[in-house]
């Protein structure tokens, strides 16, 4: 199995390894391909559409995710069709139909060329990218967040609308989370995430507030810390 | 019952069953189908059985029920052999008189018999019934011979010798090759060549290799799998037998949605007696070849009949599709090699096995071979299951099988592949019905679904209906399916309650097309098909709803006005009780009015008139 493949986008002749995807050979190449459900330390899902191509492979042509299908030799790829383009903008209004403010989303309106939405607001905030939830799974491995309901009712939630047990309020659901939906704030030694009050650990020498509780005993744990290991902050230890 | 260890102990079973049947003793063959126990049938089967039991005929005639006949519009159904009577819309009570007049004198009682509309004449027969005489009934005709539940009826009828043919004479590859020349056409909606898909997995690498059946059936309107899941169980088992020896996959599932009760009663025990016999379980009939099934009910979900949700509804996880671009035939369920058919398509293989692959390409168009079932709903005088060769035109299925457009009204339109398809105008009745005519219309056969509408249908309403399922029938993943149905459908509400603006129809097709081409999987995929395919046909009703805030069909109910004729109305205050709202005033013999700020459009003083002197505008 050959190390390199090579294909085209957009007319040019771009080399990757194989086993990327087309949205990590653009990147390479850096040729700009819009998407918002796509962080290179996840896996692909491939729900936001705004990354679709147009490939050619032999007399088949096909709308595709990028960020999702493997590269072959000799594939085609455009990235600026007339379909793709309006699959874009179509996303892109449908999006801001549901948060038309947040300036992740209006620097991607501007990008394909869309200034407003012609569609029914309904403010909801969260995009649906599941960002969060594949965050929280595949990386910190709590699984604490997932999905609620079907089609347009979807929303992400903790188990039973209540507050999550396994959640250890590390909080990278909502450093993930491209339009700042999930709101963490910290107070008098507690940082609150989900609706919930998660005590933060003080460092017994300088009083500083290191991190939650819960986050520390759960990374002790993974990986055979002492017991006493994060007693102490960083500059006190 | 004993298991059976040989290809030739199965043969005796078969011989000794077919021998036992006493040729004299009379046969009352009850439709037990969900459609004619809806209507009560029960009730006329126990009065049978109470009769014989009463008058000790039990030498004499025998009660059996059977699966469900596809004449569902004149049930409930009784057949009475040896003579062949047909007997339709039987009442619950008339038992003791069936048995007194047809059964043991010989006499045609003849208010349950069929009248055919266009000689008038009262036919007798069931095989000269115009709406059975024009199908092929090559799959849906095995229904009223057996009762389901019982394995020894299939067996009457050579059923499992395909598999046995299958196990003694041909290879797997071989097997595989005769689906291929028989082009088999996946009968779910897909249409992709069974063969080639049998061929994949069987040449892809990782074992366990899975073999599903696809009985999720959710468009509305379509009822041909649960029918042949119901009433003939056996060849469906038979038929991923087959496909599993081919494939050298020895585990299957059936993945049968929830709402078909009677289904999955019915394949349950299906399951048990192919078991009993070893027909199903280890080394069938004597071969190595292994092969075992499990049940899986669905949690309602449509979305669940795409192939990657049903995996991961199959798997525990909630149905959500994946991209297709890694095919099932490799990475399916449980990321295993998997070979997934609808319930019509595994129907099929036996038939193909034991008649030849050559017999299978008389049937049908060049690149459509075999056999459809339909189900044709709606606005239809002869409602029920038709079976035809592929390549039959419309006109013919509506017309010459359908009977016709009920109370006289004209034909508008047919809908066909269900949520996934288009509505079908007057003009193209004459084309022929297969896998690929009708997607030239913006259409599609799909899994079988044939709603027929009459000029009291709106067709904006029409594509609102489907808009609104599939909106609450998407699993969310996807932007485009998630949100731009939803707001497609915003639109079309805006349009049925007179708030349609310039530019919506022009909207809507930019989105139609923009959503077929993002979505993840064919539901959001062809979610535009319904609406595009009324605005191509049907603009200028588009146009009325949003230019005049009118709804010509009369049905959209905040564009519509009840209004009584003066000219026509005769006083007779016949309107006055049903109207829920008491808008309709005036003295006995006087001109009756209806008071528009009362009333709510129903529709009920429409219904009841005699005089037809309500008008809807």
């Amino acid at each position: 199995m050959p190390d390199k493949v090579s294909l085209t986008i957009d007319g040019r002749t771009v080399d990757a390894p194989a086993g990327s995807t087309i949205l990590q050979a653009a990147q390479r190449a850096n040729i700009y391909i819009p998407h918002l459900c796509h962080n290179d330390e996840l896996k692909p899902y491939g729900a936001c559409r705004l990354c679709l191509v147009e490939i050619t492979h032999g007399k088949r042509t096909r709308q595709v995710a990028s960020c999702i299908y493997e590269i072959t030799e000799g594939l085609e790829v455009k990235t600026d069709t007339e379909r793709v383009k309006n699959v874009r903008k179509l996303v892109v209004e449908l999006m801001l139909a549901r948060n038309p403010k947040h300036p992740a989303i209006r620097k991607i309106a501007s990008k394909v060329g869309v200034e407003k939405t012609r569609f029914a607001v309904e403010i909801k905030g969260c995009i649906l990218c599941g960002m969060c939830i594949r965050t929280c799974r595949e990386v910190v491995g709590v699984n604490a967040i997932s999905y609620k309901s079907r089609g347009f009712l979807r929303e992400v939630a903790t188990p039973f609308n209540e507050s999550p047990t396994d959640c250890i309020a590390c909080g990278s659901c909502a450093y993930v989370c491209p339009v700042d939906f999930i709101q963490m704030t910290e107070k008098n030694g507690v940082r609150t995430i989900w609706n919930t009050e998660f005590p933060l650990q003080k460092c017994k020498k300088c009083g500083r507030d290191i991190a939650p509780e819960k986050q520390l005993e759960y990374f002790r744990k993974k990986v055979n810390l002492p017991e006493n290991h994060f007693d102490t902050c960083l500059h006190c230890r | 019952m004993k298991k059976l260890t040989t290809p030739k102990e199965l043969r005796d079973l078969q011989a000794k069953i077919k021998e036992s049947v006493n040729p004299d003793k009379s046969r009352i063959i009850i439709c037990a189908g969900s459609g004619c126990l809806a209507y009560g049938t029960k009730k006329l089967i126990d009065g049978f059985e109470a009769e014989i039991e009463k008058q000790n005929l039990q030498d004499v005639v025998e009660v059996r029920t059977s699966g469900c006949h596809g004449f569902c519009e004149r049930g409930p159904i009784t057949l009475i052999s040896p003579e062949n009577v047909f007997y339709q819309k039987v009442g619950l009570n008339d038992a003791a008189e069936i048995i007194e007049k047809t059964v043991l004198n010989g006499e045609v009682i003849d208010r349950l018999l069929y009248v055919d509309p266009q000689t008038g004449e009262k036919i007798v027969h069931e095989n000269e019934v115009a709406f059975y005489s024009k199908q092929t009934r090559n799959v849906l005709g095995s229904n009223s011979k057996i009762d389901p539940t019982k394995i020894e009826d299939y067996l009457a009828i050579d059923g499992y010798s395909a598999l046995a043919k299958v196990l003694t004479e041909s290879t797997p590859q071989g097997v595989i090759d005769e689906i291929i020349e028989a082009n088999l056409r996946g009968r779910g909606g897909g249409g992709f060549p069974a063969g080639w898909k049998w061929d994949a997995t069987r040449k892809a690498q990782g074992t366990p290799k899975y073999v599903i059946c696809n009985a999720d059936e959710g468009d509305p309107g379509a009822y041909m799998d649960r029918s042949v899941l119901e009433g003939n169980p056996h060849v469906v088992l038979e038929g991923m037998l087959i496909g599993a020896y081919a494939i050298g996959s020895s585990e299957g599932y059936i993945y049968v949605r929830n709402e078909y009760p009677l289904a999955v009663a019915n394949i349950t025990i299906a399951i048990e007696k192919a078991r009993e016999l070893g027909l199903l379980g280890e080394n069938i009939l004597g071969t190595d070849f292994c092969f075992d099934v499990k049940i899986n009910r669905g949690g309602g979900a449509f979305v669940c009949g795409e192939s990657s949700a049903l995996f991961a509804s199959i798997e525990g996880r909630a149905g959500e599709p994946r991209a297709k671009y890694i095919h099932a035939t490799d990475r399916g369920l449980y990321d295993k090699p998997t070979c997934l058919n609808n319930v019509e398509t595994w129907a099929n293989v036996p038939l193909i096995i034991n008649k030849g692959a050559k017999w299978y390409q008389g049937i049908g168009t060049e690149n459509s071979k075999g056999t459809k079932i339909f189900a044709l709903v709606g606005k239809i005088n002869n409602t029920g299951l038709v079976e035809v060769p592929m390549g039959i035109t419309l006109r013919e299925i509506v017309f010459d099988i359908g009977g016709g457009i009920p109370k006289g009204r004209k034909f508008k339109a047919v809908q066909t592949g269900g949520p996934s398809g288009g509505c079908i105008p007057e003009e193209y009745l004459d084309m022929p019905v297969d896998f690929d005519e009708l997607t030239k219309l913006g259409s599609m056969m799909g899994s079988g679904g044939m709603i027929v509408m009459d000029d009291r249908t709106c067709m904006v309403d029409v594509a609102r209906y489907f808009l609104r399922f599939l909106e609450e029938e998407s699993c969310g993943k996807c932007t485009p399916c998630r949100e731009g149905v939803h707001q497609m459908r915003v639109i079309l509400d805006r349009i049925c309650e007179g708030n349609g603006q310039e530019g919506d129809i022009e909207t809507l097709e930019w989105m139609g097309q923009a959503i077929a081409d993002g979505s993840l999987c064919a539901l959001g995929g062809s979610a535009p098909a319904p609406v595009l395919s009324t605005i191509r046909f049907f603009r200028d009703e588009y146009e009325a709803h949003i230019k005049d805030k009118k709804c010509p069909a009369g049905v959209c109910k905040d564009l519509i006005t009840f209004t009584i004729d003066p000219e026509t109305c005769n006083g007779c205050r016949l309107c006055f009780k049903p109207c829920p709202t008491d808008a309709i005033s005036g003295e006995k013999k006087q001109v009756h009015v209806v008071d528009q700020e009362k009333c709510i459009q129903c529709g009920a003083c429409f219904e009841v008139c005699k005089f037809d002197a309500v008008i809807v505008k």
